[in-house]
């Protein structure tokens, strides 16, 4: 008795986990706590919510509801015990409804069809009678043919009967396991997700031009060793024509390991770098202020004759233009250059948006011209005597800020992805069609019963049957 | 002849086959429904060769290679994409089910949303792709998401016309929801129409909804407007309510059953949530992954579409349960495609997050 009740208590609980009322419960509950989450911002500081909250409801109820809701949980919600609760609620629903049911549907996957009887043939739906003319040997044939002019064909067994002979095939069986490898596909991604929260790490680093780092940075800035060490060898952002609107992030990073370099990449936005598991992204960009006088200067000469020469400079220093008697003092920089209608020259941007440099040029110590070289208006290289000054960067001065990312679990959160994909596309756009055909002599004509069933679609498997006996009945017709 | 030229030729086509799917309506002669049949393909061939163009256009400008160059990429294209997959699926629904009776209601929204991007100034010109959207995930991602988006736009308009044909009374819940879901939608659409007037500006949305939408009505300085318009809602409401009963006689003119409302509506979340899954939440995710190291990071853009994406799912499965079958069902389809809308638009314009692509 003792053992009775306590089966019965079990298997309430089962069934209710085992519920699709369960399951929709959870989505509602899930949908409508993150409504919350998108409007107040989340791991924001408190002034930013109860601002937004102010904006919503008013000045006095906003510290309340702010109140109430940080209680909660809500300013970090999807990390709240409560969400992460409701997911492993969803979870155990998953499972245990794909274990409530798999064994039943596995059963009409696997079990073979049978010849059917024609009372139950008359009570499927799809139920379709035709009298022919002549002997079920030859209505025999029209019916094989029918059923491979659909593409029926492939796979019916055929069973002698005491008059006649019948046909049966099923097509698509597979299909009904889609909804289940879509519910474990969904398992699969959270266990990726599990994994990725356990077992790797999220970091940023910004690494300045020509430095190198052995660790990335946390969130909370805890120090996360990399086990190798990343340099940065240069930074650089191109920009759509004359305009400040940027087509590229571009970074030129080195791997180094046990003070070898292994590895050595170019790596733009959509394009990281991995090695050891680790993967660098480009995040975004900036200028180190106090590095901003003591970055080098790349110019490349071009001489009257074609030659060319590169120069690494810094503020201050003077150079040589080769094959002539000009020198060139550098005298200012400016990051972002602009001039305005009065002809007065500005930096209108803490970036690397258009970067100038101020020469003084003289011959012979005599001076004899001055003028900004921009990086990104060549004609301004072109000096009056013939030979070019190229401004090829300013390096030194940038930082790279990267996204350092390991994440073990990725590959199973990907692999879920594709096999989800496929679940899907089963469930909705495949069905499990099954036809039995019976064909009956009856008084020198012959009578042709088809019975189908399909968990999916019938309307359009209607038609396919209904062509199967235009078939037949023309074949009839044909003799 | 460029894009433009197509793109007015279609919108004109539209609103066209829109007047004479209303005369079909009324008179219910053959040939005026193939004549209106017949602008729509011609509206949608030369909305069709206008993408086209619009892509080659693109392609030739940025030099990027014709993948990544789908003229997706901001909101006055994605609108367009979305129009062309709407009008798209209906040609579709109107050969299978051989009924034009919606062309009275899909035609219109297609040359009002082709219209408003005319009248609203939405910038057309071709822009320059920021870094992140550089990706060849880009045309994936952007197409199927709308291909979705459309299917769930018809599961709404079927799944409305169901509650319509299907209620009886006024105190049921299923007529209450659907006269305020109208309600909502038809105040919403006048006090935007009543901002353009009032300011008459032309301006990109973004900067609309966020200066003047609703300024001259429910956000107007003056409490007395903004107790007017309230009042106004509640009326508007009312009538709608009042007088539903009316829309359900009309729709029934229409010889369409509820039970093949009911299943246009499955059908087109049927194609809508598998394609959305795969090409929205899925690409979406693993460009993320590409671009920024996280494949999902919670931020209102996915998150919203996790949130369409489970109210689809919980359709799905009440079906599934006895006594949600038909009307809680359509309800469900309706507030679905409300999450779409939303999610399209709503996140981009009034929660911030990681979609502004680094705009600031």
């Amino acid at each position: 008795m003792e053992q009775g009740k306590n089966r019965t208590f079990i298997d309430k609980i089962w069934d209710s986990f085992a519920s699709v009322k369960l399951a929709i419960v959870i989505f509602a509950l899930i949908s409508l706590t993150s409504i919350v989450g998108t409007i107040l911002e989340q791991r924001a500081e408190s002034a930013k919510n109860i601002q937004i909250l102010t904006r919503l409801f008013g000045e006095s109820l906003a510290p309340w509801i702010f109140n109430i809701f940080d209680k909660l949980g809500f300013m970090d919600m999807y990390h709240s015990w409560w969400f992460i609760a409701l997911l492993i609620l969803f979870s155990a629903n998953i499972v245990i409804c794909s274990l409530d049911r798999l064994p039943r549907i596995w059963k009409l996957v696997r079990e073979p069809i049978g010849p059917m009887t024609e009372e139950k043939l008359n009570k499927f739906i799809i139920n379709r009678e035709v009298i022919l003319k002549g002997k079920p040997d030859k209505v025999k044939d029209a019916v094989t043919t029918a059923l491979k002019s659909v593409r029926f064909n492939y796979n019916y067994t055929e069973s002698k009967e005491e008059r006649g002979y019948q046909f049966f095939s099923q097509k698509g069986n597979y299909s009904r396991l889609g909804i289940y490898v879509t519910h474990f596909s969904i398992l699969l991604i959270l266990l990726g997700a599990v994994i990725g929260v356990f077992f790797g790490f999220k970091g940023h680093l910004n690494l300045p031009e020509g430095s190198l780092s052995d660790a990335a940075y946390s969130d909370r800035n805890e120090v996360k060793p990399l086990g190798f060490d990343i340099r940065c060898d240069n930074f650089d952002v191109e920009f759509y024509g004359e305009s400040d609107m940027p087509k590229e992030y571009k970074s030129w990073l080195t791997v180094i390991k046990n003070g070898n370099v292994v590895m050595k990449k170019s790596i733009t936005v959509n394009d990281p770098l991995t090695y050891e598991g680790i993967t660098f992204y480009q995040s975004n960009y900036g200028l180190i202020s106090d590095r901003l006088v003591r970055g080098i200067f790349i110019f490349r000469v071009i001489s009257s004759d074609g030659k060319t020469s590169d120069l690494n400079l810094r503020l201050g220093d003077t150079f040589q233009i080769p094959g002539t008697n000009i020198s060139g003092k550098i005298i200012d920089f400016s990051p972002a250059l602009k001039i305005d209608e009065n002809g007065h020259v500005f930096t209108y941007a803490n970036q690397m948006n258009n970067p100038a440099v101020y020469i003084d040029f003289s011959e012979s110590g005599k001076r004899k011209y001055s003028g900004w070289i921009l990086k990104r208006h060549p004609e301004t290289w072109q000096l009056p005597e013939g030979p070019m000054v190229e401004f090829v960067d300013y390096w030194g001065v940038e930082f790279t800020g990267l996204q350092v990312r390991k994440d073990p679990g990725v590959w199973i959160v990907y692999l879920g992805c594709i096999t989800i994909s496929i679940g899907l596309f089963t469930a909705f756009f495949m069905s499990h069609r099954r036809i039995w055909v019976r064909i009956v002599e009856e008084k020198n004509n012959t009578r042709v019963v088809v019975g189908a069933t399909s968990n999916k679609n019938r309307a359009a498997f209607e038609k396919k049957v209904d062509r199967i006996i235009s078939l037949i009945k023309k074949y009839e017709g044909g003799n | 002849m460029n894009s433009s030229f197509f793109f007015g030729l279609s919108t004109m086509a539209y609103i066209l086959a829109m007047i004479i799917y209303i005369t079909y309506l009324a008179f219910k002669k053959t040939q005026i429904g193939i004549t209106a049949t017949t602008v729509t393909i011609v509206g949608f061939v030369s909305q069709t060769l206008a993408i086209i163009l619009r892509w080659k256009e693109f392609a030739d400008l940025s030099g990027m290679g014709f993948l990544r160059s789908a003229p997706l990429t901001n909101l006055y294209e994605s609108l367009i994409f979305f129009v062309w997959c709407l009008i798209l699926g209906y040609l579709i629904i109107e050969f299978k089910f051989r009924n034009r009776s919606f062309g009275a209601f899909v035609t219109p929204v297609a040359g009002l949303a082709l219209a408003f991007i005319d009248i609203s100034g939405m910038s057309k010109e071709i822009q320059p792709l920021v870094p992140a959207l550089q990706s060849n995930w880009l045309l994936a991602h952007v197409m199927m998401s709308f291909i979705a988006y459309s299917a769930f736009a018809l599961s709404f308009s079927t799944g409305l016309m169901y509650l319509i044909i299907k209620t009886e009374k006024r105190n049921e819940v299923s007529y209450i929801f659907w006269t305020i879901t109208l309600g909502i939608f038809v105040v919403v659409l006048t006090a935007m129409g009543i901002d353009f007037l009032t300011f008459k500006v032309l301006v990109k949305p973004e900067v609309f909804i966020k200066s003047y939408m609703f300024k001259s009505s429910f956000f107007n300085p003056s409490v007395f407007i903004k107790i007017l318009s309230w009042i106004s809602m509640t009326v508007i409401i009312f009538i709608i309510w009042r007088y539903g009963l009316i829309l359900k006689t009309v729709i029934e003119k229409f010889n369409i059953t509820p039970e093949s409302l009911d299943e246009m509506t499955y059908k087109s979340i049927a194609i809508g949530f598998p394609v959305f899954t795969l090409g929205g939440l899925i690409f979406g995710a693993i460009w993320a992954d590409q671009a920024w190291g996280v494949y999902w990071s919670w931020d209102p853009k996915e998150t919203w579409s996790l949130i369409t994406w489970l109210i689809y799912a919980f359709y799905l499965h009440s079906r599934m349960i006895r006594g949600w079958r038909g009307k809680k069902a359509a309800m469900v389809a309706v507030i679905g495609f409300v999450a779409v809308i939303f999610t399209y638009l709503g996140v981009n314009l009034l929660l911030s997050g990681l979609h502004a692509y680094g705009s600031a």
